[in-house]
């Protein structure tokens, strides 16, 4: 019988055969063909730990740290280790209820995986982190992670420093690939601008690690692993005690004092009120500061120094003399008779001073700073015959005022600084609808109309004549470490901008004497220092807003700007308080106070009385309780729309009460917190209210 | 001759076999070594203390030759005497399971002797092996009569049963490789085609949208009439055997597949088929199966996905012996058992692959050219059943690590870890060239 079927074996062995045959090609497809599966193996057992660098330090002129790097401890969980882990106790030290625990552990989930840590609870509160520490032994799962955190020593320069925070996918987007999810970026100020020199440079750590994410020794090694690199330090000119004492006198107010060095363009002090505390915003409570403040209508975040756009007033004069004079449009002996208002065109600009003879030359009109006289010189050079129409004397104009560094960005290294606004002939074309005339913009002169300027542009401009011609872009960051050929970032701070030196040096001086009269017997006696020569000139600028249909005259924006000592110029200082009254009250003794405390080093007895008076005092305008109300009335309103949830509402409503008398606020409405259909109602009957009151 | 005057147990014994058998040994030794240690660990004590697997398997490789060894002190005859009564054994052994199983790792298949895990269902191919022989070499068996085809099932099919009455369908699939060598001895191959087409019609079942095949079949039918018809005589046979074919594909279609997936097979067994065809389970709700749920319940296709991971990533030369993240941090699940080809696969990449598959094919066509030489048709029959048990066992092992079968825990023999099996395996080769020494006589 076996030898009938002998064939067969061969088929057998065919078959045999034939499935290797499939199995080699499969693993040759696997291994050989496919080249995915090394880079699978290697997302599964190799874990890439990135090692952050120390962010570099800031520096002010004397070596002082504005900044430094501390630890702060987050509480890390890893979701499938927690489970055995004692939520009671765990709660309790955290102050939570169970239901966030557990929501928590489900975020924690969702963001990570079961397997790896996600953060569970971040920057814990020293106290806390001790407590945790203690008892981390009940909670497995749990672990206390460090994380480095800016700190401020002096606990100023929040608005020149800025703060870090972590990338968004915006700029995870726009680095191209190059910042991570977690990192962190420099969001603002300095830290923004100079963050590639502050970064330093990631260091990655090949960690081996099982299946259940547990690591479990180097990869090959550590051979392929890479060290961090320290960010580099910054020196600044920044004067930390100038800038202490300029938040200070800020404080409680509407404005800004920009101090700087004129023969270098350093920014000495940079203060912009309202004001916070940089360690607000690294601590444990960063998020819900930081919300409080962008909701603030008064806007503690925005840089007034280089954001807030104001009219400058007289601190123009000197400017709009120097131009006339360079012209040739006037004389320093020239005259007029002021009799307390300019008649010239066919409204009347008022004039502070009444007496005769205050305006009888340059350097009076200077001192007594005459409004008809200004105003006179500005339609002077807009006039000017020399150009036959007042459209070229008013490019003319426009290229001197931007020859000031007035009307576009300065360059300061700060990011997202404005350009303010110097008025030319296209924007008048298009209101005018191009027939103007120099009484069209006859303001302008006294500083009004359509001119803005910022406060660090006040200071430049004040660079350039103390300098008689030229000026640096005003900077903060002297240099930084181990700066190299590559590092461009500094090089535009280092060049010199003649940008008026051809206006001869003796024009400047009349300018200058101008100026140092205002302070020894005109306008800015306040701002006096014994033994030094101050150039100052003080300015009130008109302003008003619109709040709920009706434009409220404010009061004036008091303001100063000032260089001394006259002879060798080491410091301009230039201040804006706004709402505030006449230049002389409040901005020129903060100017004055700043250029004594860096000349002199220290205040004078005396003068404590006066920074007592001037930290002391609060003068926000009252129209922002009623706009901080109505803002966060629409946004409630907003939410509740979205969420239907009358908490929103609530919340906002009992305000009412804390709005002083003499605004337009309704009659507070009240509500009875019953009915979500009730409050919607009463939110419509307070609007048709404010309606009917301001139509 | 020579051999008479000095017999020794040496005598007429392939050594070529021996050889190979030892050399997939050393293999498997160091395989589940390297899945097995930790830098650091005293390699020669933790060898000698027992306590790990490879020290385990060690003691194991010694057991089976010890048994081997009185394999070959034995009288060849002695098989062929006592088959009947090892195969009587075997099915009281499966049987013993019921009242005395442990569960380990959801089966019920194993019984726990002192710090032994006894697995019957593994054994009991050896005495499977030794009865079909015996049937089949009997003088009165003729393929050709449908009793002796029922007779040789039957001895087949008794123990698989019971091998799925223990949840262990993928031990009771090995039986089917018997059906290899009642093809060699004469099964019509008839059967094969039919076997074949079926297999074809249930994976297209599970691929197509069942109405979709059936139209298929329908039309390949009406095709098949009309030319038959056409073209040839014209016969009432061919309608009536188109047509019964046509009825029992549908029927296979329609309720066995349904049943099956549903009556039959457990979840996970189910989900690991469709996994592989990367497809949802369409049985997943209709499942009525009690079984084990498999012990870590991670995704159904996890354990392919990080075997073919690790096998990927050997690339070709391997990633060296040792250096395998994907075995040595557990990657893979059960990788000393069954999942062992992925240590080599990732170790040695395609070129150790290939040589380990190289010294199987040899050993495979070792043992057909062994049993094409034998003068006893016993000796033949039993020499194609180790080498059908074993080539089902390689391949089928084989493509489920690299994604090609469904995963049934069958291992892969004398490389995987476990006592049962190297010591069934070993005994199944031991038999095969104590018989082949012998191959002079005949055996009845």
């Amino acid at each position: 019988m076996s030898v009938f079927n002998q064939s067969r074996s061969n088929i057998i062995r065919l078959i045999f055969l034939g499935l290797f045959l499939i199995i080699i090609v499969q693993l040759f497809n696997l291994q050989v063909i496919q080249g995915k599966y090394k880079q699978l193996a290697m997302n599964n057992a190799v874990f890439a730990k990135v090692k952050y660098p120390d962010r570099g330090i800031i520096y002010d002129r004397k070596n002082r740290p504005i900044l430094n790097n501390t630890i702060m401890y987050d509480l890390v969980v890893v979701p499938n280790e927690a489970r055995k882990t004692d939520t009671f106790g765990l709660c309790e030290i955290l102050g939570i209820d169970t239901a966030e625990y557990k929501k928590r552990i489900i975020e924690a989930r969702l963001k990570n995986g079961p397997y790896r840590p996600s953060i569970f609870e971040d920057l814990l509160e020293p106290q806390l982190q001790a407590r945790l520490d203690e008892n981390i032994y009940k909670f497995p799962g749990f672990a206390l992670v460090e994380r480095p955190v800016r700190v401020y020593p002096f606990n100023a320069a929040a608005h020149i420093m800025g703060y870090i925070g972590e990338a968004d996918s915006n700029i995870i987007k726009r680095s191209n690939g190059f910042y991570h999810m977690g990192d962190y970026v420099g969001r603002n100020g300095l830290e923004a601008y100079y963050e590639k020199v502050l970064m330093g440079q990631r260091g990655v750590e090949f960690l081996l690690k099982d299946n259940k994410n547990r690591l479990v020794g180097n990869y090959e090694k550590g051979r392929y692993d890479t060290s961090a690199i320290r960010g580099r330090n910054l020196h600044t000119y920044i004067d930390i005690e100038l800038q202490q004492l300029a938040e200070k006198l800020i404080a409680g107010k509407l404005g800004a004092v920009v101090a700087l060095d004129p023969k270098t363009g350093g920014i000495l002090a940079m203060a912009s009120g309202p004001n916070y505390d940089p360690n607000s915003l690294t601590g444990p409570n960063k998020q819900k500061n930081y919300g409080r403040m962008v909701l603030d209508v008064r806007a503690p975040l925005l840089n007034r120094a280089i954001q807030g756009f104001y009219p400058p007033g007289s601190t123009y004069k000197p400017l709009g003399a120097l131009i006339a004079l360079d012209e040739g449009v006037i004389t320093p002996a020239n005259g007029i008779g002021c009799t307390g208002a300019y008649y010239g065109c066919n409204r009347v600009v008022r004039c502070t001073e009444h007496w005769q003879g205050h305006s009888a030359n340059l350097r009076l009109s200077i001192a007594w700073s005459c409004n008809s006289f200004f105003s006179d010189v500005f339609r002077k050079t807009i006039d000017n015959p020399a150009y036959h129409s007042s459209r070229a004397g008013l490019v003319k104009w426009t290229e001197y005022m931007h020859r000031f560094g007035l009307g576009h960005r300065i360059g300061v290294d700060l990011p997202s600084e404005i350009g303010a606004n110097v008025p030319d002939t296209t924007q008048y074309d298009k209101e005018y609808r191009r027939s103007w005339n120099s009484c069209t913009m006859v303001t302008i002169g006294i500083g009004q109309d359509k001119l803005t300027i910022t406060p660090l542009q006040m200071a430049n401009s004040m660079a350039i004549i103390a300098n008689k011609g030229y000026y640096y872009i005003p900077h903060f960051v002297k240099n930084f470490e181990n700066e190299t050929e590559k590092d461009t970032v500094l090089r535009k701070y280092r060049q010199k901008h003649e940008v008026l030196t051809h206006i001869p040096k003796d024009v400047y001086d009349i300018v200058q004497q101008g100026m140092q009269d205002v302070v020894d017997h005109g306008t800015a006696r306040v701002a006096q220092i014994p033994g030094i020569n101050i150039c100052a000139k003080t300015g009130t600028a008109e302003n008003k807003t619109v709040l709920d249909g009706k434009v409220i005259q404010l009061k004036d924006n008091s303001m100063f700007v000032c260089f001394a000592p006259r002879e060798d110029p080491k410091i301009c200082v230039a201040v804006v308080v706004q709402n505030a009254g006449y230049g002389a009250t409040w901005a020129a003794p903060i100017g004055s106070l700043m250029v004594e405390k860096y000349l002199t080093d220290s205040l004078r007895s005396e003068r404590v009385a006066e920074v007592k008076r001037i930290s002391e005092a609060n003068i926000i305008p009252d129209y922002f309780e009623r706009l901080q109300f109505k803002t966060d009335s629409v946004r409630a309103y907003k939410w509740f729309e979205l969420t239907k949830d009358s908490n929103y509402i609530r919340k906002y409503l009992p305000r009412h009460h804390s709005v002083k008398k003499g605004n337009q606020v309704p009659a507070p409405v009240v509500v009875k917190p019953a009915k979500d259909q009730m409050i919607n109602q009463n939110l419509y009957a307070k609007r048709s209210t404010t309606d009917k009151r301001h139509p | 001759m020579n051999n008479q005057r000095n017999p020794t147990i040496s005598k007429g014994v392939d050594s070529t076999l021996i050889w190979l058998y030892l050399l997939l040994v050393a293999i498997g030794l160091m395989s589940i070594f390297s899945v097995t240690y930790h830098e650091g660990d005293d390699v020669l004590r933790s060898f000698l203390n027992f306590k790990t697997n490879y020290s385990k398997q060690l003691i194991f490789f010694a057991a089976s030759l010890l048994i081997g060894l009185f394999i070959l002190l034995t009288d060849s005859k002695f098989f062929t005497a006592t088959a009947n009564i090892w195969y009587a054994f075997g099915i009281l052994l499966l049987l013993l399971v019921f009242p005395f199983h442990t569960n380990v790792k959801g089966t019920e298949s194993i019984i726990k002797l002192g710090g032994f895990n006894l697995q019957p269902a593994e054994l009991c191919k050896v005495f499977v092996c030794l009865a079909l022989a015996k049937y089949l070499s009997r003088v009165d068996t003729d393929f050709s009569k449908t009793s002796s085809q029922l007779m040789a099932a039957g001895i087949v099919f008794l123990p698989a049963l019971i091998t799925i009455a223990q949840a262990e369908t993928g031990l009771a699939l090995v039986f089917l490789a018997f059906f290899l060598v009642m093809f060699r001895e004469g099964l019509p191959a008839g059967y094969l085609v039919i076997g074949f087409s079926l297999a074809v019609l249930v994976v297209a079942t599970l691929l197509v949208e069942r109405t979709v095949l059936v139209i298929i079949l329908t039309c390949i039918a009406l095709l098949a009439i009309y030319f038959g018809w056409r073209f040839t005589r014209r016969r009432r046979e061919l309608i009536i055997i188109v047509a019964l074919t046509w009825v029992v594909c549908v029927a296979v279609i329609w309720l066995a597949v349904p049943f099956i997936f549903t009556k039959v097979l457990q979840k996970h067994q189910v989900e690991r088929v469709f996994s592989l065809i990367g497809r949802e389970n369409p049985y997943a709700n209709s499942n009525t199966v009690e079984g084990f749920e498999p012990v870590a319940k991670k995704d159904t296709d996890y354990n392919v996905r990080q075997s073919k991971i690790a096998i990927g990533s050997g690339g070709f030369a391997g990633r060296g012996f040792l250096k395998g993240t994907q075995t040595r941090f557990d990657f893979v699940p059960e990788q000393s058992t069954d999942f062992i080809f992925c240590t080599i696969g990732e170790g040695f990449g395609f070129l150790g692959c290939l040589a380990v598959l190289g010294i199987y094919v040899f050993l495979l066509l070792r043992m057909v050219n062994i049993a094409e030489r034998q003068r006893s048709v016993f000796s033949r029959c039993y020499a194609y059943g180790v080498a059908s048990v074993f080539f089902f066992h390689i391949a089928i092992n084989i493509c489920m690590t690299i994604g090609l079968a469904p995963v049934i825990g069958i291992p892969l023999p004398f490389i995987s870890y476990g006592g049962t099996s190297l010591i069934s395996f070993s005994t199944m080769l031991f038999i095969l060239v104590r018989l082949d020494a012998d191959r002079q006589m005949v055996l009845r």
